[in-house]
C-alpha cells in the first residue's frame, strides 16, 4: 500500500502550483505550439467560440477551465478537427499548428490526429487486449514488425506509469483493468504515436482521487516531452498541473495568462469571481 | 418501527386497488404468457417428435377374424394397427358400414395390412364390432420391399434357383441368412445405379454437348473439325465401353440375387413368390426381444436419415432433402451476409442522414414483410428466366433448348431466398452498428486513423454479433420457407445431389430437394397418404432439428464473439 502510494504523494507534493516558488513562467517568453487566431465555431446557428485567439506554448500544460456549456471542451477539440464528426459544426478563423493552419483543405486530418493526440473524458480502451490497444496506432501506421511493436508497447506502458501494473498480463482485456489503468492506458495508447501535443478532456472526472493524483502526476513527467492543452472542471487540478489556464466563459476567452497570475492575481473581475467560488 | 406498521397494513388491506397497485396482475399475466408459449412450443415438438419418432418402432401385427357383416363367412385378417376412433353410428351408416339399429358408437381401427400388389389397398378400416379376438403369431413377417410397400404374410418355403429347398421354420433361418448377403448385394447394386451409372450417363451428356458445340461452331477448318470429331468419338468408344462393363457387373450382381426367393402366404391365403432382390428388410415383429427392436427401431432411423426416397417419396429415407436444404442455407448465408453488412454500414455510417436515407430504411423494414411468395415470384421472373435465360444463351448455347441455368436451381433458390431474409440482416447489423459506443470510434480517429481504418479495425469487429444475430434469424427464415422455392428450384424428386464427384463437384444449376417441400409432398400430393403421415412428422422433426442445429451454431459462434469483444457495456 505504502510502496503504491509513495509515488502520488511525491506527484502531489510537486504538482501542487508547479513552480510557483521559483520563477514565474511568462507566457510571452514561451516557444508557440498551437496558434488560435479569431476562431468562431458554430453549431447550426448557436455560435459555441466567439473569437478567440490564444497562444498555446510548447512543452507546457496548459488548462482551460470554465462553467460548464463554456466552450472549453469544443476549443480543445478544434485542436485536432475532432469537431468535424458533427455534421452542424461550422469553423470560422484558423488554428496554427507550428504556424501551419489545420483547417487548410489540403491537410489530411489523420495526419494531423497522429500529431495531436487525444484522451478523453471516459476511458474508453477498444475490447482489445492490453498489447493491442497500445500498439493499434502503429499498426494503424501500417507497422507490422513483432519487434518494433513490443518495444514501442512497453516503452509507452512505461512513460504512462503502467507498465509495471500490466507487463504480465499483456494478452489480457484491457477492460479488465481498473477505470484509473484503463485511463493511463489511453494515455499509453496515445504516446506510443509520438504525437508533439496531448489533449486531455477533462481526463480524471471519471476517476477516484488516488487514480486521479496519478494521472496528474503523470502529466507532469509527459510535460518533458510533449505541449499538453487539459479541460477540467476541477480548479485544484488546474491550479496543480498547469503552467498556463484559459478561462472561458460562454464561448468567450475571458482571460489567458500563467496558472499563477490566474490565481492568485486575476486581472478580471470575473474570472477572480469564478476562481474563488462566487460563481458555478 | 412505523415502516414495517405501514407494509402490514397494505398487506392486511387486500384490496382489488392495492393488488393493481402492486403490480401483481402485471406479474401473473406476463408469467402467463410465458408459460402458454412455453407449453405451446413444447407441445409442437412432443406432438411432431412422437408422431414421427413412433413410426420406426417395429409395432406387434394382429391377426384376427373379421366379419363383414352379420352371418358372413369371417375373414382373416393380417396387420398393424395403426390408429383408433370412435364415430356416431349415423356417420358411419352414411359412410356406407352396415350397422345394427340401435348402437350410438361404433370403434374403429386403421389396419396396415400392406400387400398393396396383391389387394390394391394397405390401410383398411374395420369395425371392432365385427372382429374376432385379437392374436399376436409369432411366425407372422413383415417385409420391406423395394416396390409395393410393405409385405405382411408367413414364410412358407426359401427357393433357389427356382425350386424349394426348405419349408417352414428352415426356410425362415436361411432365408434370414441369405438376406443379409444379399441386402449387401442389393446396396451394391442400387450403388453402382445410382452413383458409378449416374457419373457415366453425365460424362456423356457432357460429351454430347461438345459434340452438339462442335457443330454449332461454323468457321472451323475442316482438318481440325476432323482431328476433334475423332477425339470425341474416340473418348465416347471409352465411356460406352465403362457403361457396358458397368452394366455387365450389375447384370451380374441382379442375377446373383436373383436365384434367391421367398414363397409367402398372405393373409387370404394366396402363396406369393418375393425374390431377395425386392427385400429391403425383413423381421418378425411378434418374436423379437426388446433389444432387437431397440436395434430395429435405430437401423430403421438410420435407413431414414441417410437413405434416398422410393415409392413417390413414401419410403425410404430424405437424404437429399436433408442435404438440399443445409447446402441451399449455407449458400444463402454466405450470400447474404457480405451483401446484408455492406449495406448496414453504407446506410448507418457513409450515408448522409436525411430523407432519403429514411425512405431507404423504411423500405428495407417493409421488404421483410412481403409476402414470400411475391420473392418467389420475382425470383422466377428474374433470377430464373432472365439471369438464367441470359447464361444459358451466353454461356451453355450448345445445350439449348434444354435449359442450364434457366430452370429450377439451387442457387437461384438461394439468391430468392438470400433477397428475402437481406432485410433482416440489414437491420440487425445497423442496430449491431448503433449500439456502439461513439466514444471507440473517437477513440480510433484521434489515433490517427482514418473512418474506413476506424470501420473495419473496431467498429465492425464490435458489431459482429449483431451482424450474426441477423444472421441467425435470416437462417431460421430460410431454412423454413417453402413457397418462394417451389417457383425456383425445388423438386418433388431431384436425380442427382446438387453436389458430387464430377467437376465442378458443387452444381449451383441442380434442381434440389427441401425437407419443407417434402413434408408438403409427402403429406398432400402423395396418392398414399396413409403411409406418408408418420413421415410427415418425422420430416417435420429433422427440419425442426436442423434449424435448431444451424440456429445453435450460429449462436456458439456470437457468443464466442461477445465474449472477445466483450466491454465494459455489455
Amino acid at each position: 500500500m505504502t510502496e503504491r502510494n509513495e509515488p502520488i504523494t511525491r506527484g502531489m507534493s510537486r504538482g501542487a502550483l508547479p513552480e510557483s516558488g521559483g520563477e514565474r513562467l511568462k507566457l510571452s517568453r514561451q516557444q508557440p505550439c498551437i496558434e488560435v487566431d479569431k476562431l468562431n465555431l458554430f453549431y447550426g446557428s448557436a455560435q459555441a467560440l466567439k473569437n478567440i485567439s490564444l497562444t498555446i506554448p510548447e512543452k507546457r500544460v496548459t488548462a482551460f477551465i470554465g462553467p460548464s456549456g463554456c466552450g472549453k471542451s469544443t476549443l480543445l477539440r478544434c485542436c485536432n478537427r475532432m469537431n468535424d464528426l458533427i455534421d452542424t459544426c461550422r469553423i470560422e478563423g484558423e488554428i496554427r499548428l507550428d504556424g501551419q493552419n489545420i483547417y487548410a483543405p489540403a491537410i489530411d486530418v489523420a495526419e494531423l490526429r497522429r500529431k495531436v493526440g487525444m484522451v478523453f473524458q471516459k476511458p474508453n480502451p477498444f475490447p482489445k487486449t492490453i498489447y493491442e490497444n497500445v500498439a493499434y496506432g502503429l499498426r494503424i501506421q501500417g507497422v507490422k514488425d513483432r519487434r518494433v511493436l513490443d518495444e514501442v508497447v512497453e516503452k509507452s506502458l512505461r512513460r504512462a506509469a503502467l507498465w509495471d501494473e500490466v507487463k504480465d498480463r499483456l494478452d489480457a482485456n484491457a477492460f479488465s483493468l481498473s477505470g484509473g489503468q484503463q485511463q493511463r492506458l489511453v494515455i499509453a495508447r496515445a504516446i506510443a504515436i509520438e504525437p508533439e501535443v496531448i489533449l486531455l478532456d477533462e481526463p480524471a472526472s471519471a476517476l477516484d482521487p488516488i487514480s486521479t493524483a496519478k494521472i496528474e502526476e503523470l502529466i507532469f513527467e509527459l510535460k518533458e516531452e510533449f505541449t499538453i492543452v487539459i479541460v477540467t472542471h476541477n480548479m485544484q487540478q488546474a491550479a496543480r498541473v498547469s503552467d498556463f489556464t484559459a478561462y472561458l466563459y460562454l464561448g468567450e476567452l475571458v482571460e489567458y495568462d500563467d496558472t499563477v497570475t490566474i490565481f492568485t492575481n486575476p486581472k478580471q473581475q470575473a474570472t477572480e469571481d469564478y476562481i474563488t467560488g462566487r460563481y458555478g | 418501527m412505523a415502516r414495517r406498521q405501514l407494509t402490514t397494513t397494505s398487506r392486511d388491506n387486500p384490496g382489488l386497488k392495492a393488488w393493481f397497485g402492486q403490480g401483481t396482475p402485471w406479474v401473473w399475466l406476463s408469467g402467463g404468457a410465458v408459460a402458454i408459449s412455453m407449453v405451446m412450443v413444447i407441445g409442437l415438438i412432443l406432438l411432431i417428435a412422437v408422431r414421427g419418432l413412433a413410426h420406426f418402432w417395429p409395432a406387434a401385427v394382429v391377426e384376427f377374424d373379421y366379419v363383414a357383416t352379420p352371418g358372413a363367412e369371417p375373414v382373416r385378417i393380417i396387420g398393424e394397427v395403426n390408429r383408433s376412433e370412435t364415430m356416431t353410428a349415423q356417420a358411419m351408416r352414411e359412410a356406407g358400414f352396415d350397422v345394427p339399429e340401435g348402437q350410438t358408437l361404433v370403434s374403429r381401427h386403421l389396419i396396415k395390412q400392406g400387400n398393396r400388389d396383391v389387394t390394391g389397398r394397405d390401410f383398411v378400416w374395420y369395425l371392432e364390432d365385427g372382429m374376432g379376438e385379437w392374436r399376436y403369431p409369432t411366425e407372422v413377417v413383415q417385409i420391406e420391399r423395394l416396390q409395393w410397400g410393405d409385405f405382411f404374410g408367413f414364410v412358407r418355403s426359401y427357393l433357389v434357383d427356382g425350386i424349394a429347398v426348405a419349408q417352414g421354420p428352415e426356410a425362415r433361418a436361411q432365408f434370414e441368412e441369405k438376406l443379409r448377403e444379399t441386402g449387401a448385394l442389393v446396396e451394391q447394386i442400387g450403388r453402382i445405379e445410382r452413383f458409378d451409372i449416374g457419373n457415366v450417363n453425365f460424362r456423356m451428356e457432357r460429351l454430347r454437348l461438345r459434340q452438339r458445340g462442335l457443330e454449332l461452331t461454323v468457321d472451323l477448318d475442316p482438318s481440325t473439325r476432323a482431328q476433334i470429331e475423332a477425339e470425341l468419338e474416340a473418348e465416347q468408344m471409352l465411356l460406352e465401353d465403362e457403361y457396358e462393363e458397368l452394366e455387365a457387373q450389375r447384370r451380374g450382381l441382379r442375377d446373383e440375387v436373383g436365384r434367391f426367393a421367398i414363397t409367402v402366404e398372405t393373409m387370404e391365403g394366396r402363396m406369393i413368390n418375393i425374390g431377395l432382390a425386392d427385400i429391403v428388410h425383413a423381421w418378425w415383429p411378434n418374436d423379437m426381444s426388446f433389444g432387437a427392436k431397440l436395434a430395429h427401431y435405430g437401423g430403421e432411423f438410420w435407413k431414414f436419415v441417410s437413405g434416398f426416397p422410393r415409392e413417390a417419396n413414401t419410403e425410404g429415407g430424405i437424404l437429399p432433402a436433408i442435404f438440399g436444404t443445409v447446402l441451399m442455407v449455407l449458400i444463402m448465408s454466405v450470400v447474404v451476409t457480405p451483401f446484408g453488412v455492406l449495406a448496414a454500414i453504407y446506410l448507418r455510417e457513409y450515408a448522409k442522414q436525411g430523407p432519403l436515407v429514411r425512405t431507404i430504411r423504411i423500405s428495407v423494414n417493409n421488404l421483410a414483410g412481403v409476402p414470400s411468395i411475391v420473392f418467389g415470384v420475382f425470383g422466377l421472373g428474374f433470377f430464373v428466366y432472365f439471369l438464367g435465360g441470359t447464361i444459358d444463351q451466353t454461356f451453355y448455347a450448345e445445350a439449348l433448348p434444354s435449359p442450364t441455368f434457366g430452370s429450377s436451381a439451387i442457387i437461384w433458390a438461394s439468391l430468392t431466398l438470400a433477397l428475402l431474409t437481406l432485410p433482416v440482416v440489414i437491420v440487425s447489423t445497423e442496430e449491431g452498428l448503433a449500439r456502439i459506443p461513439s466514444s471507440i470510434r473517437e477513440g480510433s480517429l484521434a489515433l490517427g486513423a482514418t473512418k474506413a481504418e476506424t470501420l473495419w479495425r473496431t467498429v465492425v469487429p464490435l458489431a459482429a454479433p449483431g451482424m450474426m444475430t441477423g444472421l441467425i434469424l435470416a437462417v431460421a427464415r430460410a431454412a423454413g420457407e417453402v413457397a418462394p422455392l417451389m417457383l425456383v428450384g425445388v423438386v418433388k424428386l431431384a436425380p442427382s445431389l446438387p453436389v458430387d464427384g464430377n467437376f465442378p463437384y458443387l452444381h449451383l444449376d441442380r434442381a434440389f430437394m427441401h425437407l419443407g417441400f417434402h413434408i408438403f409432398d409427402v403429406g398432400f400430393q402423395s396418392p398414399n397418404v396413409e403411409a406418408g403421415r408418420p413421415l410427415v412428422y418425422a420430416t417435420a422433426l429433422i427440419l425442426v432439428l436442423i434449424i435448431i442445429v444451424l440456429n445453435l451454431t450460429a449462436i456458439t459462434i456470437r457468443n464466442h464473439l461477445r465474449e472477445k469483444y466483450k466491454s465494459e457495456s455489455d
